[in-house]
């Protein structure tokens, strides 16, 4: 049977191999120099106009964040009663809160914050996650058992719980610690630190890089697993490659594709997540501006009406929206650019 | 297969420990000295010492958790201390369930089955207009923060809008918990389902793409079935298997969740108790709360691993 099917073929793969040998199909250019690898890919993801557009508002996003100092026009603090929730005008271009302060500076300082839980939580969960996912994926024996172990525990928390939970229970007591830790031993500095509200923060970027770094060393493992297995990888291994080179250049180089779009979705999610613990007065605390606290307090005490509601509430939720949408199109941008099959 | 199944079960009563032991030092010893945080501002020594002995914060910490946890395993998760003074935690909890379990059993009935259609949808139509319209779509609810969601479209839905002589709405009523069939669920529970919808339509569609690709549906075709049973009989049912994996994790964190939409329309849930418990402080609550949410997670994942492996024969766990 398989003969039969396979000979008529096989014929024809001779004539058609007979008739282009001869023909100049593939001219060879001397003068053009190879493109590397990642050209093709920066194409594919260019083609996504979403993705591009994404890539675009992230980069406004941290231009803001670092400038926000230079471009806020007010002291996001200042205070002022006879300015009540007042309408867009030439002095406050997006208005003004319940209490007078411009909605402008504060959204612009918001950004700070959050760009800033995004690159620490981003930087712990990066590191502990790529680390110990290879090392279990790659070493397998009791390294895999403790880290997929611990792994398994952390996920035993559903995520908001989990940081609710933390922050019920350790920030306070940190907190407190701190406190005393500074009095006792007169650190002027740690007072302040304490008092400006962002020993609060810190808790909330330990979980929530806690709870990163675990969904990140899952996938990690699975891939290096996989790609443990691979001929060129034990063929690394034969001729004597030391682990940690096989690891950093044989292993985790193959297995970016789906980490980076895991990445990539994965700061949305963490900008939303300062956004929601914010709002629910567990995260950044007031005077301090998030924009999860912002809409927290502009939905305040009585129901908005429509103009109010357009600059008070509906701003800081597109603005957060857009953020996070922009980190989903560059990872979903990436998916594709990364593996042109799937999609 | 069995001594997978014997493995995650032996695995699970460590899980299981683990997670009360840190959910009782973190709940007892996380905000400092307990009695401490139970007494206040009463400082007076000889009280101070009287509860410590009354609630047994005397006794080593060993002897404490196993107290704790005999406690819980009778249904005994202590007593609520500011909120609602001398009511039991578990009596606290059991009333406010129901509410919960209806609300997020509206938010799946809408969510979960709209989102496996339009998966299949827009596999199926891959690459065309409604596809992409479809997977914008599962980004947006993916991205749209539930936090600015609610009061943008609760002023949208429940408020009237006047045009000069002309005016519409309200459209729905909001606030509150008057059952699950009641016109005031339909707002929270579209916000809950969003996310759920999403989840689902991407994870229906890319499982759906998979098998749509792989051999044996082109042998069917090949076969000359028709387009209907290739889909239907065919791929379908290989499509949903892997679905069967997301389902607990989605159900259980929609519990956990709630809180941010029962907290915004005032629903006397479970979700607004642990908020409650958290503004306050009243740590048996929140303890409670989480060793339950906590472990009912885990053993619905593990119920779900199992059945997983009896569904689809080709899993084969080491």
């Amino acid at each position: 049977m398989i003969s039969l099917v396979g000979r008529p073929l096989s014929v024809v793969g001779l004539v058609v191999a007979a008739t282009t040998v001869n023909l100049p199909l593939a001219k060879i250019h001397p003068e053009t120099k190879p493109r590397p690898a990642w050209y093709e890919t920066w194409r594919r993801f260019a083609r996504n106009k979403p993705a591009l557009l994404g890539l675009m508002v992230i980069v406004l996003l941290l231009f803001t964040a670092i400038f926000a100092g230079q471009l806020a026009p007010y002291d996001y603090t200042k205070t002022n009663l006879d300015l009540s929730a007042k309408p867009p005008s030439a002095e406050h271009w997006l208005g003004t809160d319940v209490i007078g302060r411009d909605m402008l500076s504060r959204i612009i300082f918001g950004a700070r914050s959050v760009v800033f839980v995004i690159v620490v939580v981003a930087t712990i969960s990066l590191s502990l996650g790529l680390v110990l996912g290879a090392a279990a994926g790659y070493f397998g024996g009791w390294v895999d058992t403790l880290i997929s172990r611990t792994i398994d525990f952390l996920f035993a928390f559903p995520d908001l719980l989990f940081i609710f939970f933390i922050a019920a229970t350790i920030k306070p007591g940190l907190v407190a610690g701190l406190r005393t830790l500074a009095q006792d031993n007169n650190m002027q500095w740690l007072t302040d630190f304490v008092r400006s509200g962002y020993a609060d923060y810190l808790v909330v970027m330990i979980a929530l890089s806690v709870l990163g770094w675990a969904g990140l060393a899952r996938l990690v493992r699975g891939q290096i697993l996989a790609l443990r297995e691979k001929e060129f990888v034990i063929g690394a291994q034969a001729v004597g490659v030391s682990n940690w080179r096989i690891m950093t250049r044989y292993l985790i180089p193959n297995s970016l594709a789906p980490i980076l779009v895991a990445i990539s979705m994965g700061l949305g999610g963490i900008a939303l997540s300062e956004g929601i613990l914010a709002y629910l007065g567990i995260g950044l605390q007031p005077p301090n501006p998030s924009w999860g606290n912002i809409l927290a307090d502009n939905i305040g005490r009585y129901w908005r009406t429509w103009p109010e509601m357009l600059w008070m509430i509906f701003l800081p939720f597109a603005v957060m929206a857009a953020v996070v949408f922009a980190f989903n199109f560059v990872g979903d941008g990436l998916n594709e650019a990364l593996n042109p099959e799937l999609q | 297969m069995a001594a997978y199944v014997v493995r995650r079960l032996l695995w699970l009563p460590v899980l299981l420990i683990l997670i009360s032991l840190v959910t009782f030092a973190l709940g007892i010893y996380g905000p400092g000295d307990p009695v401490q945080v139970l007494m206040g501002l009463h400082t007076r020594p000889e009280i101070v010492d009287q509860v410590r002995k009354e609630y047994g914060f005397d006794q080593p910490f060993v002897i404490q958790y196993l107290n704790y946890v005999s406690n819980a395993l009778r249904g005994n998760f202590g007593y609520s201390v500011v909120k609602f003074p001398g009511q039991s935690v578990s009596d606290l909890l059991a009333k406010r369930f129901p509410v919960t379990f209806q609300l997020n059993l509206v938010a799946l009935a809408w969510s979960l089955p709209l989102g496996i259609a339009l998966g299949i949808f827009s596999a199926l139509k891959r690459k065309s207009w409604f596809d992409v319209f479809i997977r914008a779509l599962v980004i947006l609810g993916i991205s749209l923060p539930v936090i600015g969601l609610q009061p943008v479209l609760t002023f949208a839905m429940a408020r009237k809008h006047e045009f000069g002589t002309f005016s519409i709405g309200p459209f729905l009523p909001v606030g509150g918990w008057k059952g699950m069939f009641a016109p005031e669920v339909i707002l929270p529970a579209f916000i809950l389902g969003l996310g759920v919808l999403a989840v689902f339509t991407r994870q229906t569609r890319a499982a759906m793409i998979e098998v749509m690709t792989s051999d044996f549906i082109r042998t069917a075709r090949a076969k000359g079935l028709k387009e209907w049973m290739v889909v239907g009989r065919h791929a379908l049912r290989n499509a949903l298997i892997p679905l069967v994996t997301i389902i607990g994790f989605t159900i259980a964190g929609l519990f956990a969740g709630s809180f941010i939409v029962e907290q915004f329309y005032g629903i006397p849930g479970v979700g607004s108790l642990a908020f409650d418990a958290l503004t306050s402080r009243e740590y048996y609550i929140i303890m409670a709360f989480t060793l339950i949410a906590a472990t009912v997670y885990v053993l619905i994942n593990l119920l779900i691993d199992i059945l997983y492996a009896f569904v689809d024969p080709r899993i084969r766990y080491q």
